[in-house]
């Protein structure tokens, strides 16, 4: 089952967790039962048309998405999926 | 011509003449650099100590602000002793302890589009040490329009991030974030917190990374960006790309001055809290003091997290966390009196705006947050 890495920010939204088992094919349907099971994720994740954020950074393991199939790109066993969060401290 | 070195200066750099990969001729390079380091907090602390250690010749350091006591849990080249100092001349001074043979400019001023490109000319390389969006997109543009590497790290409670944006070689910091998160989305370390060593783990490694741009040796982190997990204590790399239509280092560039980033960031340049809505929307704690005082019924909503109770707390206040807030209004009258506070007033701020959008007519913002009642109000309670 493919992984999904929650960064620091995100983790209160993923019930407090670091890393989720994801079911699906592909991205969209990866993220789409995220969501779908936590709820809160959603308005962090995607615009209100639906659209994935632009400051969102979504990595198949070492790739962005972007430079595959976007959010169709297909995902398999022990695939792991990084959510890459606009952090600013210092 | 590469500066030569004193009996003096070899004898303080024999572990790395030792090095062949550094050797004479590398530290002679160290001492003929320059290294602009923006920020002298938690990222700027051990980027600055390591820096004067290393020898590098001529170090800036940009910083406005003074220290604070609640600087020291994680910047470590400030001390107690220096409480009140400006930053930049308690940095200046420690830096010239561990090493009087390098020189240590300083700008005691915010880094903005109006000075930026003065500072920044002079120094070959740029550290990104500073805690906000604005002078984060400012210290990128103004090294892809200077063509200089900025050495970035930015942290946030356990996470840190790490990368080399040099547009000349690779991608920027745009092109992985090519726009800002909407105001209020993510936490700074002022409203957030952040472990005091995570700073130390990142700054390092950008003070590595500027070594070794400067040395010329390894594999700097172009095109590469290392996402650090104290807690799972992993480090991910990922491949960075230049993005084909970067605002500012792309084909086409439409950045090709410096810009306003407090605009273009929907936020202010800086991670100070501002604790005030404005718009007649702010109640002094005072004053709401006075008006309990006088028996009046005030919903006081508190949003903070609920671990920040064992700090501090106001009686007989609602908890509902800012993240919950949206999903439980109904929780709420909108017929009553309610005042909304946190630590100092930003997330409160935040709530406040959510809720007059949701309807509620009959609502203030704590001015300063439950901080300001403990200074106004009651001494008992602390500050944090």
């Amino acid at each position: 089952m493919p992984t999904l890495r929650i960064p620091t920010p995100l983790r209160p939204y993923a019930a407090g967790q670091s890393e989720i088992n994801v079911q699906g094919s592909t991205v969209a349907e990866a993220l789409d039962e995220l969501v779908h099971s936590y709820p809160a994720l959603r308005q962090h994740l995607f615009s209100e048309d639906g659209d994935l954020r632009a400051f969102v950074n979504l990595y198949i393991n070492d790739e962005d998405i972007r430079h595959l199939q976007g959010i169709q790109t297909p995902i398999g066993e022990g695939d792991r999926l990084l959510l890459i969060p606009s952090i600013a401290g210092g | 011509m590469l500066p030569s070195l004193s009996h003096a200066e070899i004898l303080r750099y024999s572990r790395h003449l030792l090095i062949p990969e550094v050797g004479l001729a590398g530290q002679q390079k160290l001492k003929a650099a320059s290294v602009l380091v923006i920020g002298t907090g938690g990222l700027g602390s051990p980027v600055a100590l390591y820096l004067a250690a290393a020898g590098v010749g001529r170090i800036g350091l940009v910083d406005y602000d003074v220290v604070d006591t609640s600087n020291l849990q994680r910047q470590v080249i400030h001390g107690t002793s220096g409480l009140g100092v400006l930053k930049v001349e308690s940095a200046r001074q420690r830096m010239l302890d561990l090493n009087p043979d390098i020189q240590v400019e300083v700008y005691n001023e915010p880094f903005t589009s109006a000075n930026a490109m003065r500072i920044a000319q002079d120094y070959d390389i740029l550290i990104d040490g500073t805690d906000n969006f604005p002078t984060r997109y400012l210290v990128n543009d103004v090294c892809v329009l200077l063509g200089k590497a900025n050495v970035y790290g930015s942290i946030f409670r356990f996470d840190g991030q790490v990368s080399v944006f040099d547009a000349r070689r690779g991608p920027c910091y745009r092109c992985l974030f090519p726009e800002p998160p909407p105001p209020g989305l993510v936490p700074s370390c002022a409203e957030g917190g952040v472990l005091g060593v995570l700073p130390g783990t990142i700054g390092t490694l950008q003070a590595t990374e500027a070594l070794k741009l400067i040395l010329g040796i390894g594999e700097p982190l172009i095109g590469k960006l290392l996402l650090f997990n104290a807690l799972d204590m992993s480090f991910d790399f990922v491949n960075l790309r230049k993005h084909p239509r970067c605002r500012v280092c792309g084909p086409e560039p439409e950045v090709t001055e410096l810009i306003d980033y407090e605009a273009f960031c929907g936020v202010p340049g800086h991670d100070h809290e501002e604790g005030s809505v404005g718009g007649g929307y702010d109640i002094e704690a005072a004053a709401l003091a006075e008006r309990l005082k006088q028996g009046n019924f005030i919903r006081l909503l508190d949003v903070r997290e609920p671990h920040e109770l064992q700090i501090s707390q106001l009686e007989n206040a609602t908890l509902i966390p800012l993240g919950q807030l949206a999903a439980r209004l109904s929780e709420l009258d909108t017929a009553e009196e309610i005042v909304v506070f946190c630590k100092a007033g930003t997330r409160s701020a935040r709530a406040l705006e959510l809720m007059v959008s949701a309807g509620f007519r009959k609502i203030k913002n704590l001015k300063g947050g439950i901080n300001a009642w403990a200074r106004q109000v009651d001494p008992s309670q602390p500050i944090y």
